[in-house]
């Protein structure tokens, strides 16, 4: 296991009587991808500002690399790069100046600054709009830049504040490859994001974030146990024998909890394991032809509405 | 609890930058012209009244500085209505506006303390007016050569450099107002309207108001208004509360570098007169104490707003 690269323990951030971040702790460790997923003011770019020394902890503390980026953000910034939710870059510059910029305050000379910069912009495919105006880019190239500067910087961490809201399918796909990209370079990248099935297929682990705290945390199938109860549904496509039905015989296979009948001859489980072989032999028993048997992975879509759904039942009953 | 890292780390990044910005503006290129023609009204009007009165003085560079003929003002009191006026077009959007491009968060993740920031926006918007106003010094003197065709003695030369001085001063004291409100505001159109309300304020109606405040605080003592005479206290109070206006110590501070026989500003009693030869030249450094404690009060009021824009942006929130 690698040694965590940011760590906070009892994290807090309040305004005046308001808490924003509520004694929160997690680790995030070296090369992994880690979501940070919550409704809108839940308090998680709070907490990345807090990361970056950009705001003050009220209580608790955060350590990124090993430092204290209250006491040291000079050093914490310059190995973590941020993208903040719809980035900004200055209009009348060009792309290449505008990393230019940021490359100097990051101290480069000039020599590291034009090889760096040109590197940036050809992985995010920009290299033929460098000496464009920023004013005439995209949402989706403005978000690339973005994205290049971390890379420019040659950045530790990568943390991304809703790096893909307000993009058509087509970028945020493009968007979303670089990221990987990030990944496989060893960079550690910490991202929030409301487009659960994108964070699914790139995040190792997810914490689910409400009002200022961390209510769960792991990777996407463990949380599936957790708040749908079961971590398999299996599709069962199958034509019963005349008069056989399947639902009792699937039922009855230990470790399934509910089946349902999803069309004709489709079937859907749940289980707590993976009991495909089981089934097949349940179908093939009962005489019945089967046509499909196939595991849905769980979505952290419904994993998140179902939390949350719950979450604001139980309130319900608490106020009640 | 010490902070690591130089405060000043990027601050010649941040100031070429914004140099950059504001010597290629549209905006700058409108001030230019704007001081360039208006300036020149004036500088035609006083060459050619001087050219009709000349007779003998020591000083005639000086007065292309101040003489006036109605309608219009001298130079100087031109300068006085229009340097505030480019200070406040230079600095109203200087912390909004980076907060409206959504850059600000980005920068601020790079590795400089957001002092370095906002110093750098100071010290670049405070040089690009000092280049302005010493192009326009070298235009004046250089015409005035021209025109007069009486070369400039060295002590007129002197003035006229600690006459540049003081209005550097004058345009930092305005830049720091606008800056303050574009910190304080986030909408730029407010920042600029408020600054330039202040400046209406202090220029047009902080005269007319200042002298009734002082006759409240001081009632005027019957003695001295039997014989038609301002009351001393009254008299020192409206004096004093006249000079809380910036317009007013930069014009009185001038008043004393450009006018060699300039002996007090406000008022003196006539025995304090005695044996002075009215009309005569002070020496510089005569001229130079008596516009002392003007010129130290408007750098102080510079450095005073500028205190308290650093103390309110360093508690601001970064995030949009």
């Amino acid at each position: 296991m690698s040694e965590p690269v940011i760590t906070a323990r009892r994290l807090t951030k309040r305004y005046g009587t308001s808490i924003v971040v509520d004694g929160i702790d997690f680790d995030i460790l070296r090369g992994e991808t880690f979501g940070l997923l919550g409704p809108n003011g839940a308090g998680k770019t709070t907490t990345i500002l807090m990361m970056l020394g950009l705001t003050d902890v009220s209580d608790g503390e955060v350590r990124v690399l090993g430092r204290d980026p209250v006491r040291e953000p000079l050093a914490v910034k310059r190995r973590v790069g941020y993208l903040p939710d719809a980035v900004g870059f200055y209009d009348g510059m060009t792309a290449d100046e505008n990393l230019s910029y940021t490359a100097r305050l990051m101290g480069f000379s000039r020599e590291v600054r034009r090889a760096r910069i040109a590197d940036a912009l050809a992985r995010v495919r920009l290299a033929d709009v460098a000496d464009k105006r920023v004013a005439t880019f995209s949402r989706g190239m403005r978000q690339r830049l973005g994205l290049a500067e971390l890379v420019m910087k040659g950045a530790e961490i990568a943390i991304l504040d809703e790096p893909t809201s307000g993009l058509d399918p087509q970028s945020t796909h493009e968007f979303l490859d670089m990221i990987g990209g990030l990944k496989r370079d060893g960079v550690t990248v910490l991202i929030t994001s409301h487009l659960l099935d994108q964070v699914q297929r790139l995040c190792d682990r997810v914490a689910l974030f409400q009002r200022g705290r961390i209510l769960m945390m792991g990777t996407v199938p463990e949380l599936a146990r957790e708040v749908l109860g079961a971590g398999f549904v299996v599709d069962v496509e199958a034509a019963a024998a005349p008069g056989k039905d399947l639902v009792p015989r699937l039922a009855a296979i230990p470790g399934v909890k509910t089946v349902e009948r999803a069309g004709d001859n489709q079937y859907r489980m749940t289980a707590d394991h993976d009991v495909r072989p089981d089934a097949a032999r349940a179908v093939v028993a009962a005489d019945g032809a089967l046509t499909r048997l196939s595991v849905a992975d769980p979505s952290l879509d419904s994993i998140y509405t179902r939390f949350f759904e719950r979450s604001e039942k139980k309130e319900l009953r608490d106020a009640a | 609890m010490q902070r690591e890292g130089s405060p000043w780390q990027g601050l010649g990044t941040v100031v070429l930058k914004e140099l950059a910005d504001h010597l290629g503006s549209a905006r700058m290129r409108m001030l230019e012209w704007l001081m360039l023609l208006t300036a020149a009204a004036p500088l035609y009007m006083a060459i050619t009244s001087l050219r009709d009165t000349t007779a003998e003085d020591p000083f005639l560079l000086l007065k292309l500085f101040t003489v006036d003929r109605a309608p219009l003002p001298s130079f100087v009191g031109i300068l006085g209505f229009l340097i505030p006026l480019m200070a406040i077009g230079l600095g109203f959007d200087a912390i909004n506006g980076e907060h409206n491009r959504r850059t600000l968060s980005r920068i601020l993740a790079q590795p400089i303390y957001r002092d370095a920031l906002l110093a750098g926006k100071f010290i670049a918007s405070l040089a690009t007016l000092a280049i302005s106003l010493v192009c326009l010094w070298l235009l004046v003197v250089g015409l005035g050569v021209l025109f007069l065709g009486v070369p400039p003695s060295w002590e007129e030369i002197a003035r006229s450099l600690i006459f540049l001085v003081i209005s550097i001063a004058y345009a930092g004291v305005w830049l720091a107002v606008a800056m303050l409100l574009s910190v304080i505001f986030r909408s730029p159109a407010t920042a600029a309207l408020l600054s330039l309300g202040v400046w209406l304020f202090m220029t047009l109606l902080w005269p007319m108001i200042s002298p009734v405040l002082a006759q409240m605080i001081s009632p005027p003592d019957i003695r001295y208004v039997m014989l038609g005479l301002p009351s001393p206290d009254t008299l020192q109070w409206q004096v004093g509360l006249s000079r809380l206006s910036p317009n007013e110590l930069y014009g009185e501070s001038v008043l004393a570098v450009l006018s060699p026989s300039t002996r007090a500003l406000g008022p003196i009693f006539l025995e304090q007169l005695q044996g002075a030869v009215i009309g005569s030249a002070l020496p510089l450094k005569e001229s130079l104490m008596i516009a002392w404690p003007q010129v130290v009060g408007l750098v102080a009021g510079a450095i005073l707003l500028f205190v308290v824009t650093y103390v309110v942006f360093q508690r601001q929130e970064v995030r949009a």
